[in-house]
């Protein structure tokens, strides 16, 4: 237990120094932006209690707005995505059919799971994130563009960052 | 209430994301000025082009008697024109005349949003700051004055209208000259004013027309009323007097915004003046 609540903290720290000192710069022709931190909240243990995940979802959020000064935008966007997380995982998790306690991760879920996963809970933390800091209609075409593209950068990391760290161990 | 409980906590994913989602917006809308700007404007706009077509509709049911307002106002200024007047001096050469300079110029609005039945009436007008319209502007229309301008967006303004608790325009009897304030009566009646402040020595009649005076924002001679009662209640030093409104509020259409082109610098040198008083 100890062990996981460690775990959780530091990439909680690891997150947000990786998304506001080295993603923030990074932009690929001014339109796609990857925000890698919400994978701490896709990586929360299934069991989390509902209220400590909203708490942690906000937490992030708020604490990348201070980074971006951009108050209460990253927390709208990431508290969407938790909501989205606690649908998702309803429908599709049925914890009776696993032998050993399953994580959110490649490794336990498996590859086409993990990618599905992933990129809803993209899509819905990106599409709120951008039309909110946007915040008008006339410039749609410009800002679904950056999103497309930003949701295509951000999966692309969520999945290296999946296989790099949570591949099935073999015995 | 047990079901209640129950309820709350099998549906309690739904209801934090509510209450942490709630938290965010109210956090990201108070604190980002643009968001806050835009959020507030986009609903005048909303609102005001809601009215723009309601408007447009009742339009439609009033055109009989806005084609008469306009003939009648097309005859006064028809009256008014030079060609109307026989001119008895004879001109023996043209002069470039720099004497007189346009203190005043007029744009013309129409009413989409209306009320005279409030403590506190305001109307709002189909143009606004893009136009020309500023905060402080007077409003007249073709048969009297209408109110002051105190909010404008791009494309709407909106008037603080003569029916107003707030309300109180410099007049004088048109006769004599004698100088008051003009007011709305107390028991909201939209048709009755009151002229108060003026002074004792002055000779009203019954009928009488009260106009604007050159101390207000409006040019000087615009219509407020007739004297309708000369006694309206006791007021020591002064008189006062229930004055009968010559704007019929309820039916407004089309009015004239009054951009005095002076009114910047008087009110600096005033500042001015005001702040060497003090100092």
């Amino acid at each position: 237990m100890n062990r996981i609540i460690i775990a959780n903290f530091v990439r909680f720290v690891v997150l947000i120094f990786i998304q506001v000192f080295l993603l923030k710069n990074v932009t690929v022709y001014g339109l796609s932006t990857p925000y890698l931190y919400i994978l701490f909240v896709m990586l929360l243990p299934f069991e989390t209690p509902n209220i400590l995940l909203f708490l942690l979802s906000f937490l992030i959020g708020i604490s990348v707005d201070a980074f971006y000064d951009t108050p209460g935008l990253h927390a709208a966007a990431t508290v969407l995505l938790a909501f989205v997380r606690v649908l998702f995982i309803s429908v599709t998790v049925q914890k009776e059919s696993f032998d050993t306690e399953p994580q959110p991760t490649m490794g336990s879920m498996g590859f086409r799971w993990f990618l599905t996963y992933a990129t809803l809970l993209t899509l819905f933390h990106h599409f709120l994130l951008f039309n909110l800091e946007v915040f008008r209609f006339s410039e749609i075409q410009y800002t679904l563009s950056r999103f497309l593209l930003s949701s295509l950068f951000t999966i692309f990391l969520l999945l290296v960052s999946g296989l790099l760290f949570f591949r099935k161990k073999r015995i | 209430m047990r079901n209640l409980l129950i309820f709350i906590t099998k549906y309690s994913a739904f209801f934090l994301f509510l209450i942490f989602e709630v938290i965010s917006l109210v956090i990201f809308i108070n604190y980002n000025g643009f968001q806050k700007a835009s959020f507030i404007n986009t609903s005048n706009e909303v609102v005001g082009n809601l009215y723009n077509r309601v408007n447009d509709f009742y339009d439609y049911l009033s055109l009989k008697q806005i084609n008469d307002n306009l003939a009648q106002e097309n005859a006064k200024l028809r009256s008014q024109l030079r060609a109307s007047y026989y001119i008895d001096s004879v001109s023996k050469h043209s002069v470039n005349d720099t004497v007189y300079k346009q203190q005043y110029s007029y744009i013309d609005a129409r009413v989409i949003n209306n009320s005279t039945n409030k403590r506190l009436n305001y109307l709002t007008l189909n143009k606004g700051a893009k136009e020309g319209i500023a905060k402080g502007m007077g409003v007249i229309c073709a048969t009297g004055v209408v109110g002051v301008v105190v909010k404008t967006s791009d494309h709407f303004a909106t008037v603080r209208s003569l029916l107003h608790k707030d309300s109180r325009i410099s007049a004088m009897l048109a006769s004599s000259r004698e100088g008051g304030t003009f007011t709305w009566n107390d028991d909201l009646n939209p048709f009755m004013g009151i002229l108060s402040e003026v002074s004792n020595n002055a000779q009203p009649h019954l009928g009488d027309w009260v106009v604007t005076s050159q101390y207000s924002l409006f040019p000087m001679g615009i219509h407020l009323g007739r004297v309708s009662n000369l006694h309206a209640k006791a007021g020591g030093f002064f008189l006062n007097m229930e004055v009968r409104m010559a704007v019929d509020f309820s039916k407004l259409e089309y009015v004239y915004v009054v951009d005095n082109k002076l009114a910047q610098e008087q009110i600096g040198l005033e500042a001015q003046q005001k702040q060497e008083k003090d100092e």
